[in-house]
């Protein structure tokens, strides 16, 4: 059981932290834009997290927390 | 629950202005990582110069010093030889480091200065939106190359660590890069021991993180990754160019 | 009254220096200035301090820049054209507001010029040397006495007021050799929490920067450093007068410049001239107020200056343009001999009848 917290407003949308996750867990938001004006990541797989913390280590905005 | 990442405390919580998928930010968290597993935070003093890292004053908790453009290997020389007991780094890019502040760069190695510097080689001017820098590549269009940088006219790009090898100087010189998670947990392991080099007194520890910088290569942040590992790296291979205490360098 | 020794001007201010408690030396050499250099890699080593040959004139102002912001006293040396290198150096230290002592011992220009004595980098450092709206504090020395005596008060107006105190010397203060007290009453530098000396986990981190890039706040910091500037030509404005009580004709001069005049004034006054002289001391801040109190009275002014005429703007402004101002110069490492000031000064009395 892992859980993963956003500062979703400080999110760029860049989608490192997508192509890093091995599980498919994180896509881009297309429905929502941030205060930046980005559509930030969001977790649609969390249930598929294993905690690894690729995400946040590719992460450029350190936006990410893993916890398990 | 256990936390497996969070933001290191040596990182200010604020956002960073760099422009969305600039490695900037990583290697920015991998220094106060380091900072913070060495419990060194307190002690260490910062220094940026102009470039994209200018500001990396208000990122970072440790004390922070702004240089101008190029020095920030002399400033750091002042604050070292003043309060030896401080942690000194040096986050410089690469016009910065390999242009105008060569002389600068190329004496505080030679010194061995018991200093520690983080270069970002991204091959380009960031700040000033988009130039050629001392590290562009051969044939790279930039705003002041725009048919791509020609040898004849403007000269081969400079490899810091392989011409920073030549010295007797320099304790420890290492080329990393954060374009996958393998590459950034490497670089996080040569920071490291740059900045462990400092505190046992060793000497000049140099790390070049060949960077990304999407914006002015005109790229999306996933494709500037993968551009390091198609274009960069033949060029600026990775590697240990010096490393005195294991003599293992090239 | 502690024994004098005999010492060169730039020996002197290497050794008033160090009593000061600046332990951090850095310079590069450049002729006239080389044994301030030479002198602090003698004693620096011995001490416990730093002596370090730079691989540049900018690296040595940066290496300066790094002391300061450890809040330590610090100092480099430098002769014309070095200190045009450490003109990017001399601008950032104003915008971070630092500390520090810069020697110019003088020497002709421009480009490499000469090596022998000038005065003519008086704009370059009355007007701040670098970019941007800036002062430093100048001070003139015009004896051995006075090259150690002003650095230690060079150091002290630089950490009073966090900024650049700038001794301006010239070729012939540096070589020149004299009986020397150097019996000073130093104080004890003030505290600086503002410096990077790391945050010992105490406190929000310290930050020395120049960078502003909401205009609103960088128009802030230069309109409070002015107030500070201002503050500064209130108080610490410095000349000496010499027989200008009853004079009409008085010269301005500073340096080796007012050595050579005191000499040419006193062949006039044996001719029945009333001439005298205010020699700045502080050339920034200018002595505006000794030369305007004595428009009432003097009808002429010379301004003699190693230079093509540079001080006389400013004795022209301090004296409001209320009496014509005649320039006696020598340029190039030439020095105006006491027969061509005292010519000057029979010209300007003829006018003055």
């Amino acid at each position: 059981m892992a859980k993963l917290t956003f500062k979703t407003d400080l999110c760029k949308g860049c989608g490192l932290c997508v192509n890093a996750c091995p599980k498919n867990v994180l896509k881009l938001s297309q429905d929502k834009i941030n205060k930046k004006g980005h559509h930030p990541v969001e977790a649609v797989n969390e249930k598929d997290c294993i905690a690894c913390a690729f995400c946040a280590t590719m992460c450029p905005d350190c936006i990410i927390k893993v916890e398990r | 629950m256990a936390v497996v990442f969070d933001k290191p405390h040596a990182l200010c919580d604020v956002p960073f202005h760099y422009c969305p998928g600039c490695t900037h930010g990583i290697v920015h968290r991998l220094v106060a990582e380091v900072i913070d597993e060495l419990g060194i935070e307190g002690k260490t003093i910062g220094i940026a110069p102009v470039g994209c890292s200018v500001m990396a004053y208000d990122y970072f908790e440790c004390d922070m010093i702004e240089a101008a453009h190029g020095r920030a290997p002399a400033v750091a020389t002042g604050v070292k030889r003043a309060n030896p007991n401080n942690i000194v780094f040096t986050y410089q890019g690469d016009g910065d480091l390999a242009s105008i502040g060569t002389a600068e760069t190329v004496h505080a190695a030679a010194r061995n200065e018991n200093i520690t510097v983080i270069f970002i080689n991204n091959a380009i001017y960031g700040m000033t939106g988009g130039q050629m820098a001392p590290t562009s590549l051969p044939g790279q269009v930039t705003q002041t190359s725009p048919y791509g940088r020609d040898p004849k006219l403007c000269g081969y790009p400079v490899r810091v660590c392989e011409m920073l090898s030549e010295l007797e100087g320099p304790e420890y010189l290492e080329r990393v890069t954060v374009n996958s998670v393998k590459n950034v947990k490497n670089a996080k392991k040569a920071i490291k021991k740059a900045f462990q080099n400092q505190i046992d007194g060793k000497g000049f520890s140099l790390i070049e993180v060949v960077s990304s910088c999407p914006t002015n290569w005109g790229m999306t942040p996933e494709n500037a990754l993968k551009w390091i590992d198609t274009n960069m790296l033949p060029y600026y291979p990775l590697g240990v160019y010096k490393d005195r205490s294991n003599k293992e360098g090239k | 009254m502690a024994e004098k020794v005999l010492m060169k001007g730039n020996e002197a201010i290497a050794e008033a220096a160090i009593m000061a408690g600046c332990r951090h030396y850095f310079g590069y050499p450049i002729t006239p200035q080389t044994e301030v250099a030479a002198y602090m890699a003698k004693r620096m080593p011995k001490i416990g301090g730093t002596f370090l040959q730079a691989e540049s004139e900018i690296a040595a102002i940066n290496m300066v820049y790094g002391v300061a912001s450890a809040g330590l006293r610090s100092m480099t040396s430098s002769s014309s054209p070095g200190i045009s290198l450490k003109g990017e150096g001399l601008s950032y230290m104003a915008g971070a507001d630092l500390p520090c002592l810069v020697v110019n011992v003088q020497r002709g220009g421009p480009g490499l010029g000469g090596i022998q004595p000038s005065q003519s980098d008086y704009f370059q450092a009355t007007r701040g040397g670098g970019h941007g709206d800036y002062h430093m504090i100048v001070l003139a020395p015009a004896s051995v006495q006075e090259m150690a005596e002003l650095t230690v008060k060079g150091f002290e107006l630089a950490d009073k007021y966090r900024m650049t105190s700038m001794i301006l010397a010239d070729g012939t203060m540096g070589q020149m050799m004299e009986p020397v007290s150097l019996d000073f009453d130093i104080a004890p530098p003030p505290e600086k929490p503002w410096a990077t000396t790391g945050t010992g986990m105490k406190r929000k981190h310290n930050i020395i920067n120049s960078l502003y890039l909401k205009p609103e706040e960088l128009e802030r910091g230069n309109f409070e450093r002015y107030k500070k500037y201002a503050e500064i030509e209130k108080n610490e404005a410095r000349a000496e007068e010499y027989l200008t009580e009853d004079a009409e004709i008085i010269i301005a001069a500073f340096g080796i410049a007012a050595r050579v005049s005191k000499n040419a004034i006193d062949a006039a006054r044996k001719e029945g001239i009333k001439v005298g002289m205010i020699r700045p001391i502080t050339l920034w801040p200018f002595p505006k107020e000794v030369f305007k109190k004595t428009t009432s009275t003097a009808k002429r002014y010379i301004s003699v200056e190693l230079s093509m005429g540079q001080m006389i703007e400013d004795v022209q402004i301090a004296t409001e343009f209320k009496a014509p101002v005649d320039l006696c110069n020598r340029v190039g490492g030439m020095i105006p001999d006491p027969d061509m000031v005292l010519e000057a000064i029979k010209k300007a009395a003829k006018e003055v009848k």
